[in-house]
């Protein structure tokens, strides 16, 4: 077919342009990587030079490092906060989502315009307050924070999951109440599997956002518990007195699970991201 | 059915609007009531009517930061749609590899704001260096640092929601086109191009709204040096709280200004793309 060959006309060149471009864009990476090898004084003044004999430190940076910053604390913050706030926020807005959807009044209609409201809010106007009032009611821990996070992720996830479940038809759980299921029954046992679709997708989304995230859990918890962020924010210390070589290694360990994770699941994560952006 | 739905409100609604109504509700309201109130807790506040909102417009960090947000956004939203348009368009060709490089493209936008911020003041100031400069020497090249920057993480976000706008236009219309003899340039112009609005509408809407809230990059990057002249709107507005004593009041009424103009923004740009959008 003429398209066919017109198209192998063109892949050679645009394939060699593509793996330039990927190369550019992995570049970075690389840099930080290649950098945590080299003691910390040939850094900053010479970031594109391979390690040599003399500047080559091995696995120095990231011992000096992980200590420094207390990385796997950290670490062990970030992945607690993550996964239980995520976990918290798909359990509860799902089931106050599904109520909004069915119980048709003023109040819910006004929560749901609440609820999409908060999105565009930028997090700088209740940043204070905010953090003054999780402070006084002593949410300014590990623990607390999830409650926090229920609060701010709830305009996103009750939103999308709205969305999904207004397709889903009234059929099926007016017969499951024939049934004689009560509405808690008939949630968790028919409407949660039919919403996993899209409970995959915000878990993505907010996995994203809760994992990264820097300003917030910084005044919730201030440096008592530090998150990755944090940790890595903290070691950068006052003006002049940063450590490159501690700095590229706890980068290279800030990023190397995320990556991992996208490797495995990439698929998922940019439909997942796609579906978020295309219904949020 | 709804009626028995809605006796279950505290089991459903309850858990999320508790601590949607505690960390934002509340502190929104706060927000607004204390920007007109002089404070240092949120307890000790003194009503000061509109001065902190007069105070804002005569602090020139504001205004500049208003114009350095301003720019910054205008020129990260051509760039990024434009290059992400474009790479989108050539990677729908078929060609081999084409699922890797999406893969690669797409990473950046994993990586949270701060260690974005600190991968890329490595590698510019080492490029700098050679030229006995560095980031923070004049605010251009923080202002050119936080685009590049901004570019290398948006564009595969973006690049992957115009891949599937793409791959939604139905086969049958690209070929009738062909038939009817339109060119490349024509089919582009008068086919995809239309058929990609909503694509549009969602990219340029998260670009927007995403560069103009800048805060972790442009914190860990420059951090608003030289002399918070690469300060944009959300760092100005957290200096402003952390770094001024006495004028809490002031950097809650630039938050409330901050929160008016992404909404004013937000809903605007909303409104005109969906205008254009073809209509199915």
């Amino acid at each position: 077919m003429k398209s066919t060959k017109k198209r192998t006309k063109f892949e050679k060149p645009l394939i060699l342009f593509f793996v330039f471009l990927s190369a550019a864009f992995l570049f970075p990476i690389y840099e930080i990587a290649m950098n945590s090898l080299k003691g910390r004084f040939f850094i900053a003044d010479d970031p594109f030079s391979l390690p040599t004999e003399e500047t080559f430190v091995g696995l120095l940076n990231y011992t000096e490092g992980i200590g420094k910053i207390g990385f796997f604390q950290a670490f062990g913050w970030s992945i607690w906060i993550t996964v239980a706030s995520v976990a918290v926020i798909i359990f509860f807005t799902s089931m106050t989502a599904w109520y909004i959807v069915r119980v048709n009044n003023i109040m819910t209609s006004g929560l749901y315009y609440l609820f999409v409201f908060a999105m565009i809010v930028p997090f700088q106007m209740v940043m204070f307050t905010m953090s003054k009032v999780a402070n006084s009611l002593r949410l300014d821990n590990p623990f607390g924070i999830i409650f926090v996070y229920l609060g701010f992720g709830a305009g996103l996830a009750v939103f999308m999951f709205s969305g999904f479940i207004k397709s889903i038809p009234l059929e099926i759980e007016e017969a499951a109440m024939m049934d004689g299921c009560n509405p808690v029954q008939l949630f968790f046992k028919i409407i949660m599997p039919i919403l996993k679709p899209t409970a995959i997708t915000i878990t993505i989304l907010q996995t994203m956002w809760i994992w990264n995230d820097y300003l917030l859990p910084y005044l919730v918890l201030g440096t008592d518990y530090k998150t990755i962020p944090i940790a890595i924010q903290y070691l950068r210390g006052g003006y002049g007195s940063i450590d490159m070589g501690a700095m590229m290694a706890m980068l290279v360990l800030a990023i190397l699970p995320i990556v991992i994770l996208y490797l495995f699941g990439q698929k998922y994560i940019i439909e997942g991201v796609v579906a978020g952006a295309v219904k949020g | 059915m709804q009626k028995t739905i809605k006796r279950y409100f505290f089991v459903f609604v309850f858990p999320t609007l508790l601590a949607f109504i505690v960390v934002f509700i509340v502190p929104f309201l706060m927000g607004i009531y204390l920007s007109f109130t002089e404070f240092t807790t949120v307890t000790d506040s003194t009503w000061v009517g509109l001065d902190n909102y007069i105070k804002v417009f005569q602090d020139p960090t504001f205004v500049r930061a208003m114009g350095f947000t301003g720019a910054f956004t205008l020129v990260s939203v051509i760039s990024i749609n434009l290059l992400a348009f474009m790479i989108a368009l050539l990677l729908t060709r078929g060609i081999r590899g084409t699922n890797i490089f999406r893969t690669v493209f797409f990473m950046p936008n994993l990586i949270g704001g701060i260690v974005l911020g600190y991968i890329w003041q490595l590698i510019l100031n080492g490029v700098l260096y050679k030229f006995d400069r560095t980031l923070t020497f004049a605010p251009e090249y923080g202002f050119w640092g936080l685009v590049i920057l901004m570019n290398w993480q948006m564009i595969g976000y973006m690049m992957v929601i115009y891949i599937a706008g793409i791959q939604n236009i139905p086969g049958e219309l690209n070929e009738a086109a062909k038939i009817d003899g339109a060119s490349r340039w024509q089919i582009l112009k008068n086919v995809t191009i239309p058929m990609v609005m909503p694509s549009f509408t969602i990219s340029l809407f998260l670009t927007l709204t995403n560069s103009f809230k800048l805060f972790d990059q442009n914190l860990a990057l420059t951090g608003g040096a030289p002399a918070a002249k690469t300060e944009m709107l959300a760092l100005n507005i957290y200096n402003t709280f952390y770094g001024r004593t006495g004028w809490e009041g002031v950097g809650q009424a630039k938050a409330v200004i901050f929160f008016i103009i992404v909404a004013v923004i937000a809903l605007t740009q909303l409104n005109i793309s969906r205008k254009r959008e073809v209509q199915h």
